[in-house]
């Protein structure tokens, strides 16, 4: 019997401003190369997350949809440890990734609230972070990898004391423009910044979070048959020259 | 120091006359920043001398064919200065508005995001906003911050200026709202009516934030909607289309309904964004004063805007140029290749210029998937081609089928030998790649150089020459 990885997408209808599909299709296309069937599940305002779920995912959405589904994803804060304490991964990008902290305060000082689940919060800032960006990180021990990706948010954020990033930035802003992390990391829970989409031109990021879905009923990441990724390489390649050349300031 | 307009005209002319002296370019924007920079005053002081006034057509797409639409309207009855070669910032208006002499009205095509400031200087009679789709994130920010920008210029344009906008996207509608004199125009035709497409704009109420309810959407978020929250709904347009045929690639037809008249148009202009641009030239033109029959005539001469399902010859078989810029834009592409028959071979280019966009993750969000059934080869190219070879090979093309060729010339070369005798071959480019790719048959001599391109078709129109 094949192995099902179960993905919870959440706010499908909202949140979906940068091409968050692709990374719905890589996941899909390399967890079925392997071998393995991917059941999509889409949880809008309202409907809760399908149980024993192996993935989470959140994508980005601009203010207005953002402040739509805001209340909705606040009210989820136990709904969502709850599952990664279940073992379940989770890919928040963006908007996703600043509403899984405990809020959003906007310029005028108004607090959208946040599920807080990631140790982390976010203000608005007077100028927007766009561009071209790539990070360093070490998703498991002494191996770094390199991501990249593009940011545009307006949005500073910040981690707790002890937070861990995803990422250190290499080129570009990351999550504030100063203090060199991108994103967070908690557990099998990744938020970061990078669209892109982020996973087509990073595929080892995509194949690590399916390892730690699958290790949710496995017991462990299972080994996954290595795929041609030239495309991917090349398509990494380019972008890393665009962060280089025409990222933000940090080196 | 203040510099007299008249010494930062001269100087500014005389900076696009060496531009083009020096063949590096068609100067359709060197001249307009020279003013601007020298006498930022100057848009509007040169735009006063336009006896008529102006008109401005802004919207995410549709811009430049629109103009030239409105422009062989309104060539029986005005001298026209326009932008026709889409030079359409601060800066190509500046450029336009140098180089045209005694004309009488002006009709200038105008970015989005540069729609305010035109808009200040220019106080346009009639106003056309034709829509507002998610484009270019990284250079406009959200599109709601758009839209709020275009509430301001709304909310400026005084009373007695004429605004028109497309009814059936609820984001103008909304910004319509509070004015008294609004002409609307739309699409009648259920037959061709479908769901809201993945990642639609608009789809919440932005007066209440419920949910529209989508009867049916034409193209993108375009079509009849209404909020079951606060009750706001589309509006019957005053001037709209009905019976409408398409004809693939070629064009299309439909029965034009203005408020006292009803005739045929036959459009030589695939798709129905192409009919959404018609009728706002037809709405535009009405608000002008044109009579029903050189509306009809005007549309119906109405050849492709440059590069905009754009039909080349070369050699003994033939090029046709879509460009693509953003999901619904090419969305629409998609459609109107299936309706004619969906190409074996095509020629995509993805560069990620400033002009096309840094953010390349549109592509992802554009419905390529019709087109894979009958295609057989993509030839990827563009700055950003192994992005856009990823896009195809996630949605199931299968791998061995893509070839990358990153320079659009050798990729138009290629696709060129894989077309027959007599063939057409597709090539859907984004903006700089089409410059490219414009410049390169300019070069082989089977194009002419856009800017001489955009002189002629200024002059075809009935625009103002400039003097030699």
């Amino acid at each position: 019997m094949t192995t099902r990885i179960r993905l919870c997408h959440l706010y499908p209808d909202q949140l979906n401003i940068y091409a968050d599909r692709g990374n719905i299709a890589v996941f899909r296309r390399r967890a079925e190369r392997r071998g393995y069937e991917l059941e999509l599940i889409g949880v809008g305002v309202g409907e809760a997350l399908a149980p024993e779920c192996d993935l989470i995912y959140l994508g980005g959405g601009q203010d207005r949809e953002q402040a739509l589904i805001a209340p909705d994803l606040a009210r989820r804060s136990e709904e969502i440890s709850a599952a990664l304490e279940d073992g379940a991964a989770l890919l928040a990008v963006c908007g996703g990734y600043q509403l899984l902290g405990r809020g959003y305060r906007d310029r005028t000082g108004v607090e959208m609230p946040g599920a807080g689940v990631l140790p982390l919060e976010t203000v608005a800032g007077d100028r927007r972070m766009i561009g071209d960006v790539s990070i360093e990180c070490e998703l498991e021990p002494g191996e770094m990898l390199t991501v990249v990706g593009f940011e545009n948010h307006g949005g500073r954020t910040l981690l707790d004391d002890g937070a861990v990033p995803l990422g250190r930035v290499v080129h570009g802003f990351g999550n504030d423009g100063e203090s060199g992390f991108e994103g967070c990391r908690l557990g099998k829970a990744i938020g970061t910044y990078l669209h892109g989409p982020l996973l087509p031109r990073n595929p080892w990021l995509a194949d690590w979070l399916l390892g730690q879905a699958l290790a949710r009923k496995l017991g462990e990441p299972p080994e996954l048959k290595e795929l041609d990724d030239e495309l991917e390489y090349q398509a990494h390649a380019v972008a890393l020259g665009r962060a280089r050349e025409r990222g933000g300031k940090f080196r | 120091m203040r510099i007299p307009l008249a010494i930062s005209t001269l100087v500014a002319r005389a900076v696009g006359a060496a531009s083009r002296f020096s063949g590096k370019g068609g100067g359709t924007t060197l001249p307009g920043r020279v003013l601007n920079a020298l006498n930022p005053g100057g848009m509007a002081r040169l735009a006063t001398r336009l006896k008529q006034g102006s008109a401005i057509i802004s919207a995410t797409n549709g811009k430049t064919t629109t103009a030239a639409m409105t422009a062989a309207i309104l060539a029986p009855r005005f001298s026209l200065a326009g932008n026709p070669a889409g030079a359409n910032l601060s800066s190509g208006v500046s450029t336009a508005l140098l180089q045209t002499h005694g004309a009488d009205l002006g009709l200038f095509e105008v970015d989005e995001a540069a729609l305010p400031r035109v808009s200040e200087a220019l106080r346009p009679r009639v106003l056309c906003l034709g829509n507002l789709f998610r484009d270019q994130l990284d250079r406009y920010g959200e599109l709601e911050m758009l839209a709020e920008r275009w509430r301001g210029v709304v909310a400026d344009l005084p009373t007695d200026n004429t605004l028109v906008i497309n009814g059936d996207d609820p984001q103008l509608a909304q910004l319509a709202r509070a004015r008294e004199s609004v002409i609307r125009f739309g699409i009648e035709d259920e037959r061709y009516g479908g769901p809201l497409p993945h990642a639609a704009d608009a789809r919440y109420c932005s007066a209440c934030g419920v949910a529209y309810r989508y009867e049916l959407a034409y193209v993108g978020h375009l079509g009849k909607y209404s909020c079951p929250g606060c009750g706001f709904e589309r509006t019957k347009p005053n001037i709209w289309a009905e019976e409408v045929e398409l004809e693939g690639l070629t064009g299309s037809s439909f029965r034009l309904r203005l408020p006292e008249r009803t005739l045929s148009v036959r459009l030589g202009l695939p798709g129905l964004y192409n009919i959404y641009n018609a009728l706002a030239a037809a709405t535009l033109g009405y608000a002008l004063g044109a009579p029903a029959e050189e509306i009809v005539s005007g549309l119906e001469s109405t050849r492709a805007a440059f590069g905009r399902s754009e039909r080349i010859a070369v050699g003994d078989k033939k090029l046709l140029l879509l460009l693509i810029k953003n999901p619904t834009g090419a969305n629409e592409v998609v459609r109107t290749l299936v309706s004619g028959g969906a190409p074996k071979t095509l020629v995509i280019a993805l560069n990620d210029g400033i002009a096309d966009g840094q953010d390349t993750s549109w592509i992802w969000d554009v419905d390529f998937e019709p087109l894979l059934g009958e295609l057989e080869r993509l030839i990827a190219s563009g700055g950003r081609a192994a992005e856009l070879a990823l896009r195809f090979k996630y949605a199931g093309f299968p791998e061995g089928a893509i070839e990358l060729i990153p320079a659009p010339a050798a990729a138009l070369d290629r696709g060129l030998e894989l077309t027959e005798a007599q063939g057409e071959l597709v090539v859907c480019p984004t903006y700089t790649a089409m410059l490219e790719l414009q410049n390169e048959l300019a070069e082989r001599g089977h194009a002419d150089p856009y800017w001489q391109r955009a002189a002629r078709a200024r002059e075809e129109s009935g625009q103002a020459r400039k003097p030699r």
